[in-house]
């Protein structure tokens, strides 16, 4: 790790300040992806401003139709929070699943949404739910913030302070873990909202999380495990590694859709 | 406490200051004044290095030194040694290049070392190696083990043509083939043993300092021989005279073999120590474990196995591609060798075996020892040959084995070893009967109606532990003999010190040594300490690997006991007035026979050292006593694993369901801590046949360099194991103990696969089987099943 500057802000107002003043500066949010970087010295930001006391990032709580989620939310508190439970059980399931106790406790919505890893699990998430993200300067609808490989439409000195969910009929999703990491090798996300079906991929797309469309289309015919039968998404645009070649990771976009289908009707 | 029993398992006492923290380790010394250590390394997997400019690096802040190879040579500093000649078929002595602990002239592997740079802070020296500029001419690599050997791939090594270490062979030729020309049937697979990081939880650490004033070195390093590095470090790199080197091993977290090795890196913490002044330490990252920590395993094999129309076994032929990576490794050369071939006849009786073995280079990290080291690779041969016959000649697995199996002893195999006892059938029997063999069939339509393959396979094993009587491992080769050493020092109060060669890095040393000196002396567990690990208390031992530290550390101390016993008794016959034959020893008591006179132990120890009761011209004061215990022979430890499966088509994962294990280890001192040696050897097992796979691509960058990408097991990949023992007291020692630290690493990979390729109903999956593997190799499954 090379050396740098800490600062600790207490509101919004100043991280962003400070993010203006400071030449590279980089937010700390729970570190767990920043810190590595740093520390395997692939990343030198000369300030880090840490996010960790500020008040007006935590919360998580239910305003009108939707839920809304303190960027500074752990993936801890999102499992466990009885508010999330209630209105969308699917979600604490899948902050369960991120990581390890250790990553979980540490590791926040906001850091995982403004890194946009392709084989992160709240990505998909956010797109199938339609949800918003919300920065100190504007709303960011899920379709047009995520752009690509850890690319995203946050602009320099945006910070995130909230993501809102609105609340869907069903959600559910299906995890399929890289053996080692234990990121998404393939993690489907199904929401559906009225008659608004949405199916998103992530841990597989060549270019990030993306929408399976002919999946969609079959599941607005009839919102069921069966409409998926015999649907495969092929290996057209999806990465591979040692651990999923396009074939396999390809193959296990239909079977995890399926799975988030039957937990999305609570089977 | 109270006094121990041999056979009582007694929860390990070293325990409490593992898991409080308190445990001592080689990064928890500092010595002051003390300089940190980084090492550039390669980036490339081969290349010529042109010049280094190391300028501006020198002067960059902090720094105290940077040094390369040249340095070395200027000092006169040998190269890293293997201390293990093998000679090829032709007679000739393997061919091996030079392995300097900084690179001259060329790096043959990613991570090989470039330079070291020595600073104030350790962030200063990565700052300053930053700055080191290495003109490389990439030249291209050779990776692959089955195809470095070719006309055209790339040379590793000038001294080696072709890459060709060593072309080795064991057993009878002409037999072997006259076997198979005369056989029913004949068997043939193609193997590959996967690569595998060690990963010890502690990574490789070493402090080197030098006393100018007494011109003695000390070196703290995390290794599993501290008397073997101390041998190696001075007779044959030249750091220094043995008496002027003194090598710690103090606490070590792990080691699995990968910490057996005379290192780079601790040669020149402990050389650079008087060339700059200073201490000089250096912690291994965890990448840097994965790239330079020796691997292990890596055959590439084609075995085939002659049977007669009765199933019974006429002959078996191997030839065995092993990948040595770019340099020899301290033991490299014995491993796919000596201790591999030999165990090819398994628990069976055959008449011919023929194994050849082509030992290569390659441009990868040097490949060792890693837990089972050979026999692990044998197992697989052998136990994949038995499952895939039985299939093929349409006998049930286990009635095949049966009718091989060895069934008197000692039984000489055609390939040196001779067994010295066993019951390869009981373990048998009991295992079918734990694993509920007979309900096989109906587990497995249980499953289908859910979807799902079941699997059940076998593994019959056998090893050789108790590494191993000197002269017979000196007439195959090897530097160095392998007895063991122990010295009883009795305290005039009665508590006692074991010093021993043995070195404990996880094993539990601590607890049953101290438990067996307990037993025997008769004195509580908490009055004897075991000391090992430094060179200047103990004064020469051999060290712990190949399960050999209860076969022959213990029959040392069990030797030295004796002696300590016979001085004792001679103390108490002259302070009860009687003579020394009517001297008994019996729970911690010496008394007259047929009276009630009587001294305890501990009163025994104090006459001893006041030297009241007796002439001193007579009889020399004093209890302390010390062995060298040479085995007779190998020990063979035994046993049956039997695993089962169940894995999903549709997306590859495979749970292991049920494991049983039947292992013979012979006598047990402490049960429990030999099931939790079952249990991490099953675990590391399971490891390489389901998971874990050190992957090189083409141009020699490793691809699993990280646990991002190499996949480690986990507590949830397990079942709850049913472990059972029986035991065949092994004659070749005084405590009849066979050894149990590598047994569940050896036995797991074959049992796993024979119990996949049952499910999937065809043989076509290599390790490890993960879930992509599974995935591909069920689709024919899936055809299969819905041809019929
Ligand atoms: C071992 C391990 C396993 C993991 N497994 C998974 C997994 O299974 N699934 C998964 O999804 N993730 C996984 N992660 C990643 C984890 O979820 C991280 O927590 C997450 O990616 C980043 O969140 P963070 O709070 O740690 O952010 P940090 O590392 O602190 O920051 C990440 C990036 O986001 C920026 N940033 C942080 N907060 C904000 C904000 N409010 N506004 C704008 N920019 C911001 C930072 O500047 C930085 O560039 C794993 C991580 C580890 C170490």
């Amino acid at each position: 790790m090379y050396a740098f500057d800490y600062h600790r802000p207490a509101t919004v107002r100043q991280a962003a300040g400070l993010l203006a003043k400071k030449e590279d500066a980089k937010l700390l949010a729970g570190g767990q992806t920043l810190l590595p970087t740093m520390k395997q010295r692939l990343a030198a930001p000369p300030h880090l401003i840490d996010l960790s006391r500020v008040d007006d990032l935590k919360g998580i709580a239910v305003k009108g139709r939707s839920l809304v989620i303190g960027a500074m939310s752990t993936h801890y508190e999102v499992t466990t929070s009885a508010i999330v439970g209630e209105a969308i059980p699917g979600l604490a399931a899948l902050a369960g699943l991120i990581g390890d106790p250790a990553v979980r406790h540490k590791g926040t919505i906001g850091g995982s949404v403004a890194n946009n890893d392709p084989s992160a699990d709240y990505p998909a998430a956010l797109l199938a739910m339609g949800a918003t993200v919300i920065t100190n300067k504007r709303k960011i609808p899920a379709d047009e913030y995520f752009q690509g490989l850890f690319t995203t439409a946050l602009e320099d000195g945006e910070i995130i302070t909230k993501v809102s969910f609105p609340i869907p009929g069903k959600f559910g999703y299906a995890k399929f873990r890289h053996p080692a990491s234990r990121y998404a090798l393939v993690g489907v996300a199904v929401a559906k909202r009225g008659s608004d079906i949405r199916v998103t991929v992530t841990g597989a797309g060549a270019d990030g999380v993306f929408r399976w469309a002919a999946a969609e289309a079959a599941l607005k015919a009839r919102f069921a495990v069966k409409s998926l039968d015999g649907l495969e998404h092929g290996p057209e645009g999806i990465n591979g590694d040692i651990h999923g070649s396009p074939e396999y990771r390809g193959h296990l976009i239909g079977v995890m859709a399926k799975r988030a289908v039957a937990s999305a009707l609570g089977k | 406490m109270s006094v121990a029993q041999i056979g009582q398992s007694v929860r390990r006492t070293e325990d409490q200051r593992f898991v409080t923290g308190k445990g001592r380790y080689v990064d928890d010394i500092g010595r002051p004044g003390q300089a940190h250590a980084f090492f550039l390394r390669s980036p490339h997997a081969h290349a010529r290095i042109r010049r280094i400019d190391l300028h501006e690096a020198q002067h960059a802040p902090g720094v105290v030194a940077v040094l390369t190879g040249d340095d070395l040579a200027a000092d006169k500093i040998g190269g890293l040694i293997c201390g293990w000649m093998i000679h090829s078929k032709d007679g000739s002595p393997m061919k091996a290049g030079p392995h300097p602990a900084l690179a001259q002239g060329k790096v043959r592997y990613v991570g090989d070392h470039v330079a070291v740079v020595i600073a104030e802070t350790l962030a200063e020296a990565k700052d300053a190696a930053e700055k080191i500029v290495v003109d490389y001419e990439v030249l291209p690599a050779a990776v692959d083990p089955a195809k470095t050997q070719a006309k055209g791939a790339a040379q590793v090594h000038d001294e080696a043509p072709n890459n060709t270490v060593f072309n080795w062979h064991l057993g009878d030729k002409a037999a072997t083939d006259a076997a198979f020309a005369k056989a029913s049937h004949v068997t043939t697979i193609d193997l590959v043993n996967n690569r595998l990081v060690a990963n010890a939880m502690e990574p490789r650490a070493a402090v080197g300092d030098y006393d100018s004033g007494t011109d003695n070195f000390t070196l703290y390093t995390t290794s599993q021989n501290p008397h073997v590095a101390r041998l190696v470090l001075s007779a044959f790199i030249g750091i220094a005279p043995e008496n002027k080197l003194r090598v710690i091993a103090p606490d070590v977290g792990g080691g699995f073999g990968s910490k057996i090795f005379i290192y780079a890196e601790e040669t020149v913490c402990v050389w650079a120590a008087k060339k700059v002044g200073r201490p000089v330490k250096w912690v291994a990252e965890r990448t840097e474990e994965f790239l330079a920590s020796a691997h292990g395993r890596d055959h590439v094999t084609k075995a085939e196995l002659a049977t007669d129309a009765a199933g019974k076994i006429l002959g078996l032929r191997v030839h065995t591609k092993a990948n040595l990576g770019a340099y020899l490794s301290t033991f490299s050369s014995s491993v796919p060798t000596y201790l591999y071939a030999p165990l090819l006849s398994g628990q069976y009786d055959i008449p011919a075996i023929y194994a050849e073995v082509d030992g290569v280079y390659t441009n990868t990290a040097p490949v060792d020892a890693y837990r089972g080291a050979g026999r692990p690779e044998a197992t697989f041969v052998v136990e994949r040959l038995m499952e895939v016959t039985a299939r093929q000649i349409g006998m049930d697995p286990a009635a095949f084995r049966q009718r091989n199996f060895v069934r008197s002893f000692p039984h000489q195999t055609p390939v040196i070893m001779c067994y010295d006892i066993g019951d390869y059938n009981a373990s048998l029997k009991k295992a079918l009967e734990l694993a509920d063999y007979k309900g096989l069939g109906r587990r497995k339509r249980e499953s289908a109606r859910k979807g799902l393959l079941r699997g059940l396979g076998f593994s019959a094993y056998i090893e050789a532990c108790g590494i191993a009587p000197s002269a017979a491992v000196g007439s195959l080769g090897a530097g160095v003999g392998l007895w063991e050493s122990a010295e009883v020092r009795v305290n005039p109060v009665g508590t006692v010190e074991i010093l021993t060669g043995s070195h404990a890095h996880g094993q539990g040393h601590e607890t049953t040594f101290a438990q067996l000196v307990s037993a025997r002396l008769g004195i509580p567990m908490e009055q004897v300490s075991i000391i090992h690990g430094d060179t200047d208390k103990v004064q020469m031992g051999m060290g712990t690997y190949g399960s050999r530290s209860g076969a022959v550390g213990m029959s040392a101390i069990v030797k030295a006991l004796d002696k300590v016993e016979a001085k004792a008794k001679k103390v108490a016959a002259y302070c009860l007035e009687a003579s020394e034959s009517d001297i008994e020893f019996k729970d911690g008591r010496f008394t007259v026979k047929g009276t009630d006179k009587g001294l305890s132990f501990g009163e025994v120890a104090l006459q001893a050292y006041v030297a009241h009761k007796f002439d001193g011209q007579e009889l020399e004061p004093g209890l302390k006593e010390g062995a060298f215990y040479d085995p007779k022979n190998f020990t063979f430890p035994s046993g049956v694993h039997i695993a089962e499966v169940e894995i999903d088509p549709e997306t590859g994962v495979t749970r292991v369901d049920r494991w049983t294990a039947v292992d013979d280890f012979g006598v047990l001192i402490n049960p429990l801590i030999v099931e939790g040696q079952v249990h991490g050897g099953i675990a590391q097992g399971i490891g390489q046949a389901m998971m874990e796979g050190a992957v090189y691509d083409q141009s020699g960058q490793l691809v699993t360099a990280s646990y991002m990408d190499y996949r480690m097991p986990r507590a949830e990949d397990f079942p709850l194991y049913q472990i059972a023992t029986t035991s065949t007291p092994c004659p070749s020692n005084p405590l009849g103990i066979k050894g149990c630290g590598e047994a569940g690493a050896i036995a797991s990979p074959p049992a796993l696969i024979n119990a996949i390729t049952d499910a999937l109903g065809h043989e076509d999956i290599a390790m490890p089987a993960t879930p992509q593997a599974v995935w591909k190799a069920a689709q024919k499954t899936v055809h299969k099943l819905a041809a019929e």
